[in-house]
């Protein structure tokens, strides 16, 4: 999918301008000299030297809206959220007393309440992780590697499809899916089993089926890379089929699987509407922050609550980081 | 490594299965929305068309698609615009302090939503002063987004490198006219491959939207949470779920169109 092959288009749509007429620049030794003409001194041409010769100057023109924005808008809020945190509620007039305290802090990390949400939810996000990975490197594989190019053009479409279906459809559709008189208890019930219900079984379903084309399209992507000349070498070496996926495949596609991960965990580390609408009663981390941020308005609890995922991720992001995983997001 | 004819039924039947599992609640909620009964029970009683006839007249949800739309397109923009200045940035230059400007562009999308609502919500409240309103919501999709033209833009540039820009320069031509005539077009596609996703990321957002939105301003993804839970609006939001499925085949299409064209052009 290089642009390579247009770039000879753009280049000539360059180049049909209409030429100046020459101006005949006169060579040192006398003789005019037919070549390119040498362009107006206009302010636009100005600028445009001054900024080809100033490196920086063009850096710092690309940089200054971008981080104006990300810097203003997030890493402000963020730092806010995180100062906060060490804030507290007055329990009477609901105010925000500016006081430095670990209380919250000290409350999230020894409330036994919290202890087991934490290790829930990162329980749910490790179990849909794993759900997604095996399930995404089959398909991914038979996309890249074993599927006929026109084939793996429809998967790509049928995969892409319920990308674009709504999240909160797709949570709906499991909930009338999983419910007590849904389509899964009518097919389970005359082998004598029955639905999940609403629970946390629910919430893993239904959050792996959520992030799943999030993570086939890095996998898929990673695996394309894969040249087909080193399986062959592989196999023309002796190699079989098992030995070469561990050897050749897997070792290349590993950024693009980390990549895949960092999707769900993160994802699932932090949702609390999937939670609410297929839970039942199970909470999840978010569902602790969001009625702290809500009905109990207590927002410095939230926030210090909300460093639990923080960390989490700043630590995974950090953990992958030296695999490359990061390029392929 | 050569595949045994096991191995690759098996591959296929299993590639099969997960797709299958994919469509099936997809399709119950298609089922459901023409179905009599409203608590999506199985299978259905019973067919009737009430729910489309009357989701078409519904003017809540009519409203919501206007505001998810226009919040998506402005959102949209602004992506595009700082999310193509940041990858020539990150992808030309080396600098100080590159990693992390790099690392605060994937953040809004890495850290969960709620962390994200939460810390905009209270920035835009306490620290700003500001009532939320639609705008506070555009500001807040515009940040997630950049990150979604950013990764396409660059994975771009990577590839075509600057020799055409430099055969440019060197044939007279400025900067603005460089990027006009031979940065640009490169790009073209990938801008829209970006900015699809970017519309998309935000017509869907509903956990940053919930804390981020003014009362009053009523997404379309806030309109379905709203609905849900209601007896006799659960089949409504079926039939929107169902529009939204089959409208999301024009993207689609679109971004294979743009990718076939160019494997046609290689």
């Amino acid at each position: 999918m290089t642009m390579n092959a247009t770039a000879p288009a753009s280049a000539r749509g360059a180049a049909s301008d209409p030429p100046e007429p020459d101006r005949a620049d006169t060579a040192p030794g006398g003789a005019p000299r037919r070549g390119i003409p040498r362009p107006k001194a206009t302010p636009a041409r100005r600028a445009s030297v001054f900024l080809t010769a100033h490196p920086r100057v063009r850096l710092g023109f690309l940089l200054a809206a971008p981080l104006f924005w990300l810097g203003l808008v997030y890493v402000v809020a963020l730092a806010a959220l995180l100062v906060t945190a060490f804030w507290s509620v007055n329990s009477f007039t609901g105010e925000i007393t500016t006081e430095w305290t670990l209380d919250n802090i000290i409350t999230v990390l020894t409330g036994s309440l919290y202890q087991t949400v934490t290790f829930r939810t990162i329980g749910v996000a490790l179990l849909v992780t794993i759900i997604d990975v095996a399930l995404a490197l089959p398909i991914a594989f038979y996309m890249a590697k074993v599927a006929s190019p026109r084939a793996r053009r429809l998967l790509v479409i049928a995969v892409l499809m319920p990308l674009w279906a709504s999240y909160l459809v797709k949570a709906y559709a499991w909930r009338s899916v999983l419910s007590q008189d849904g389509i899964l208890e009518w097919v389970l019930a005359p082998f004598g089993l029955h639905t999940p219900g609403y629970g946390l079984p629910a919430t893993v379903i239904t959050l792996s089926y959520l992030w799943l084309p999030y993570v086939i399209l890095p996998i898929f992507a990673g695996l394309e890379r894969v040249p087909d000349s080193l399986l062959e070498a592989s196999a023309d070496l002796g190699g079989k089929t098992w030995p070469t996926i561990r050897h050749v495949v897997l070792p290349m596609a590993l950024p693009a699987i980390i990549a895949g991960t960092i999707f769900s965990f993160s994802l699932s580390l932090g949702d609390y509407i999937t939670v609410n609408i297929v839970g039942g009663a199970s909470q999840m981390l978010g569902n602790l922050v969001y009625t702290n941020v809500g009905a109990a308005n207590n927002l410095p609890l939230a926030a210090a609550i909300a460093l639990i995922p923080i960390a989490i991720i700043f630590g995974y992001l950090a953990l992958v980081r030296r695999t490359g995983a990061l390029d392929n997001l | 490594m050569r595949l045994s004819r096991l191995s690759r039924t098996t591959l296929a039947v299993v590639a099969g299965l997960i797709l299958v599992i994919v469509y099936v609640p997809l399709g119950v909620v298609l089922v459901n929305s023409f179905s009599t009964s409203t608590s999506l029970s199985w299978p259905p009683p019973g067919f009737t068309l009430e729910w489309w006839q009357r989701a078409f007249q519904s003017a809540g949800a009519m409203e919501a698609v206007g505001t998810s739309v226009f919040v998506a397109i402005i959102a949209t923009a602004v992506a595009l615009v700082l999310g193509t200045l940041i990858s020539f940035a990150l992808q030309r230059f080396d600098f100080f302090g590159r990693h992390t400007v790099n690392l605060l562009v994937i953040l809004p999308i890495a850290l969960p939503g709620i962390i994200t609502g939460i810390a905009l919500n209270n920035f835009f409240r306490t620290i700003m002063g500001v009532p939320l309103s639609i705008w506070t919501v555009v500001i807040a999709h515009a940040t997630f987004c950049i990150v979604t033209v950013f990764n396409n833009v660059i994975a771009r540039l990577r590839r075509t490198g600057t020799k055409l820009e430099e055969a440019s320069a060197d044939l007279g031509a400025g900067v603005w006219t460089t990027f006009r005539l031979v940065t640009f077009p490169q790009l073209r596609s990938a801008l829209l491959a970006g900015g699809l996703l970017a519309f998309a990321l935000s017509f869907d957002e509903i956990i940053v939207t919930t804390f981020t939105a003014g009362s009053g301003v009523t997404t379309l993804p806030i309109f379905i949470l709203n609905n849900m839970f209601r007896p006799n609006q659960a089949p409504i939001v079926s039939v929107i779920a169902v529009v939204l499925v089959l409208v999301s085949i024009i993207p689609i299409w679109l971004a294979q169109r743009l990718s076939g064209d160019e494997q046609q052009r290689r």
